[in-house]
């Protein structure tokens, strides 16, 4: 081993004794991060989770759902954060509204294709029956398109939580603070903060996991009633 | 289209094979004898062994004990690939290769064996035209053929290299009822043309009884029941369950298979004419809706003779 | 560190305009004035590390795809870690593998690899796996060689979802790559960066790079729908 890798072990050495040293610190800025993801995922489920579902219902528009998933990913989460920090000035409103454009794509096009999917058999048997519109969404579509919705949600979830920490380069707060300051916290502090953002968005995304198996319909665990995301 | 096509022949040799952890082997001692040349059919209910018996002789299902010949030599002496190239294999679903078009889904064995280009073209030209295909079809993608036309393309490409032996797996078991009987038709006609050893498999007992030279009658177990002609086993079924699976109208079944251009007739006259060309079964059943006991076979205006119930019956012995 | 050239605070001769001390939405002069020194090589910059990310990706994706292919006990594990990557912000990511390869484009270059192979090893892999089983029982029978089929009928059909993968891929790589700025000044990210930093941030340069980012995703993803088109020549089922 040389000398340089001496080194570099040390600088994780040190990247650890930094967290132990400023538990509550990092919890604070933590909590920061997960408050904006939230709040971001709130907002854009709040207009993509119904737009989705209504327009998969009537089978429409279907060019608006996918488009939105492409420009959620072709648009860089930093353009979009840089630009409306131009729009609405620093701080936490601007940062929101950037990662809620971001969740929506998934979360429309997912929910788009979960209510549009579903098995049209089922559909049509449940009209025979002389179920409204409305009832044939909430008994019949809804349930059956839980699985893909929420994999949209989670998609959602854990792009915003991946992408706060950029919202520091906007006031947006969070561990993203630490990372890019070097010049304050050292590469120490930055590694430490690097891997509480790693745990971070990893727990995320096996919490979500479990969540969606406790809330998938016990039947529609290994079905085939729902259809296949269609990319 | 050669005139003489190779033809091999196929000798199951009492094999067995046992899948791991069921009770009852999946064939149980199987000999059977295919003269080379023969369309013989193996038979019988779900779980008679007939499609792994068929595998096994292109080795896609390996057995423990016995062995398989064809032209007395081993299949297990010739390398896996080989083996594989000298035998068509048409399977029900086609199998067609969707990203290349008709024409080199037939190309494909003959590319194997390194034919050159100029007979692999005329090859397939060839094979269009003997399974019923239009030429333009060649360019055309699975995607959009319909069934039937797919299992035209799956013939063909099992025919392309001009193998010796051809294994059909219920070829037309997917397909509708035209369909199905107008291929089955031509499989025969194509069969007469060319007498390669075709081993077919089917549970339909209607289509065994229209096909074959040889009917191989296999029950659960893969166990052999009978194997002999279809108008022998129509005759004298072995036992109770071939009686069964046959059906009661056996009788009937075996006046299918014959016409009345081939068999014996008397002068005299009948008020029912009927052309030679009719199977006895259906002069029978003309017979009855008449209510009369005799038929007259013209040939056009001329009559060839008269053909009674009571010379059916006869037939029969 | 700046690329030379300067910015809004401080007006260079003759270039002082009134949309840029102004902060106006959109200054075509700085765009075209600044194009030579910033926004051009921060745009070929971006190419190169685009192209060499997704290039070393599929690199290592492919070969690892068709082992598990292969030894489909390998799947569960490759993919599992694959997913866990994923959910590494590329912010931390960059700077956890800076103790390895310190501040250059290795580094940078090492953690947009790892996200092109999360995402092309499960594209190829359900390419692959999306061949129908009764084609490949009729190749087999037919006696092609376990490479034959492979090669010859597997590979040609899992294309179509290969070229989705490298479209997604491509798409991610030139977005992370914006983020790869906060390690080195490199890449589309570095003006839009600069701009962020200044008292007022200059819309101008945020907007043109942006959207040169933008420009450059859909133009990538264009050419491979192209690719697509090219390779693909047997008809498909909507999909």
């Amino acid at each position: 081993m040389t000398i340089a890798d001496v080194a570099n072990l040390h600088t994780f050495v040190d990247a650890f004794r930094f967290i132990g040293d400023n538990p509550h610190f990092l919890l604070e800025k933590a909590w920061q991060q997960i408050e904006l993801s939230l709040a971001a995922l709130a907002l854009a489920a709040v207009v993509a989770l119904p737009l989705g579902v209504v327009l998969g219902h009537f089978h429409r528009f279907s060019g608006l759902a996918i488009g939105a998933s492409i420009f959620g990913r072709a648009v860089p989460s930093l353009v979009l954060i840089a630009a409306f920090l131009t729009v609405l000035g620093i701080g936490f409103a601007n940062n929101m509204v950037a990662l809620a454009i971001l969740g929506t794509g998934p979360m429309l096009t997912n929910a788009y294709d979960a209510v549009d999917g579903v098995d049209r058999d089922a559909v049509d048997a449940a009209r025979g029956m002389g179920m409204t519109g409305g009832q044939v969404l909430a008994r019949i579509e809804l349930p059956l398109a839980i699985p893909l919705l929420f994999t949209g949600i989670r998609i959602a979830a854990v792009t915003i939580v991946a992408t706060a920490p950029i919202a520091a380069i906007a006031g947006g707060g969070g561990l993203g603070d630490i990372i890019v300051n070097q010049a304050s916290y050292r590469l120490a502090g930055v590694l430490g903060a690097s891997f509480c953002v790693m745990l971070l968005s990893a727990g995320v995304f096996l919490a979500l996991a479990a969540l969606q198996s406790a809330v998938t319909p016990k039947g529609l665990r290994r079905s085939t009633l729902g259809r296949a995301p269609s990319s | 289209m050669n005139a003489e096509s190779r033809a091999a022949e196929i000798v199951f040799d009492r094999v067995t094979k046992r899948y791991a952890g069921r009770d009852t082997a999946a064939v149980t001692d199987l000999s059977l004898e295919i003269p080379a040349g023969t369309f013989c059919v193996l038979v019988g209910p779900s779980g008679g062994g007939k499609t792994t018996a068929l595998k096994m002789v292109n080795r896609l299902i390996p057995f423990e004990s016995g062995e398989i010949r064809i032209d007395g030599r081993s299949i297990l002496e010739l390398p896996l690939t080989e083996l594989r190239r000298g035998i068509g294999y048409v399977i029900q679903q086609a199998g067609l290769f969707p990203h290349l078009t008709v024409t080199e889904n037939i190309a494909t064995v003959p590319r194997l064996l390194g034919w050159p280009k100029q007979r692999i073209a005329e090859r397939c030209e060839e094979l269009l035209a003997l399974v019923g295909l239009e030429p333009d079809d060649g360019r055309r993608y699975p995607a959009e053929l319909s069934g039937g036309q797919r299992q035209r393309v799956g013939l063909a490409r099992a025919l392309a290299a001009d193998p010796p032996v051809l294994l059909m797996d219920e070829p037309f078991g997917a397909l509708d009822p035209i369909t199905r009987f107008r291929l089955q038709t031509e499989l025969r006609r194509l069969h007469h043309d060319v007498a390669k050893t075709i081993v077919f498999v089917t549970h339909d007992i209607d289509e065994a009884i229209r096909m074959g030279d040889r009917i191989a009658i296999l029950r659960e177990g893969g166990h052999l029941v009978q194997y002999d002609t279809p108008d022998a086993i129509l005759a004298h079924p072995a036992d109770d369950f071939v009686a069964q699976f046959i059906g009661e109208d056996r009788a009937l079944r075996r006046l299918a298979l014959r016409t009345l251009d081939s068999v014996p007739l008397r002068p005299g006259v009948a008020a029912l004419r009927v052309a030679p060309t009719t199977t006895v079964r259906n002069a029978i059943s003309l017979m009855i809706e008449a209510r009369t006991e005799s038929v007259l076979v013209a040939d056009g205006d001329r009559a060839l003779g008269v053909f009674s119930l009571d010379d059916a019956g006869k037939l029969l012995e | 560190m700046r690329l030379a050239g300067g910015g809004p605070v401080i007006p260079n001769f003759g270039q002082g305009s009134s949309c840029v001390t102004g902060d106006h939405v959109f200054c075509w002069g700085w765009v075209k004035a600044h194009w030579g020194d910033t926004l051009g090589p921060a745009l070929v910059q971006h190419i190169e590390l685009t192209l060499i990310a997704v290039a070393i990706g599929f690199a290592i994706a492919f070969p690892l795809a068709l082992l598990a292919h292969r030894y489909h006990r390998l799947e569960q594990p490759f993919g599992t870690v694959a997913a866990l990557l994923y959910t590494i912000p590329s912010l931390a990511l960059f700077q956890l593998l800076v103790p390895f390869t310190g501040i250059t484009r290795t580094t940078i270059e090492v953690a947009l690899v790892s996200y092109t192979l999360v995402i092309l090893f499960p594209n190829i892999m359900a390419g692959l796996r999306s061949v129908p089983a009764d084609v490949i029982e009729a190749a087999q029978g037919m006696g092609l060689t376990r490479r034959q089929v492979l090669w010859r009928i597997e590979l040609p059909l899992a294309v179509p979802s290969i070229i989705a993968g490298l479209r997604i891929a491509v798409v991610s790589t030139v977005a992370i790559a914006t983020i790869a700025a906060t390690l080195l000044r490199d890449g589309l990210g570095s003006p839009i960066l600069d701009a962020l930093q200044d008292p007022i941030p200059f819309k101008t340069e945020i907007y043109s790079a942006g959207l040169l980012a933008v420009a450059l995703a859909l133009a990538a993803d264009t050419v491979l729908v192209a690719l697509r088109h090219v390779l693909v020549r047997w008809p498909r089922n909507a999909e």
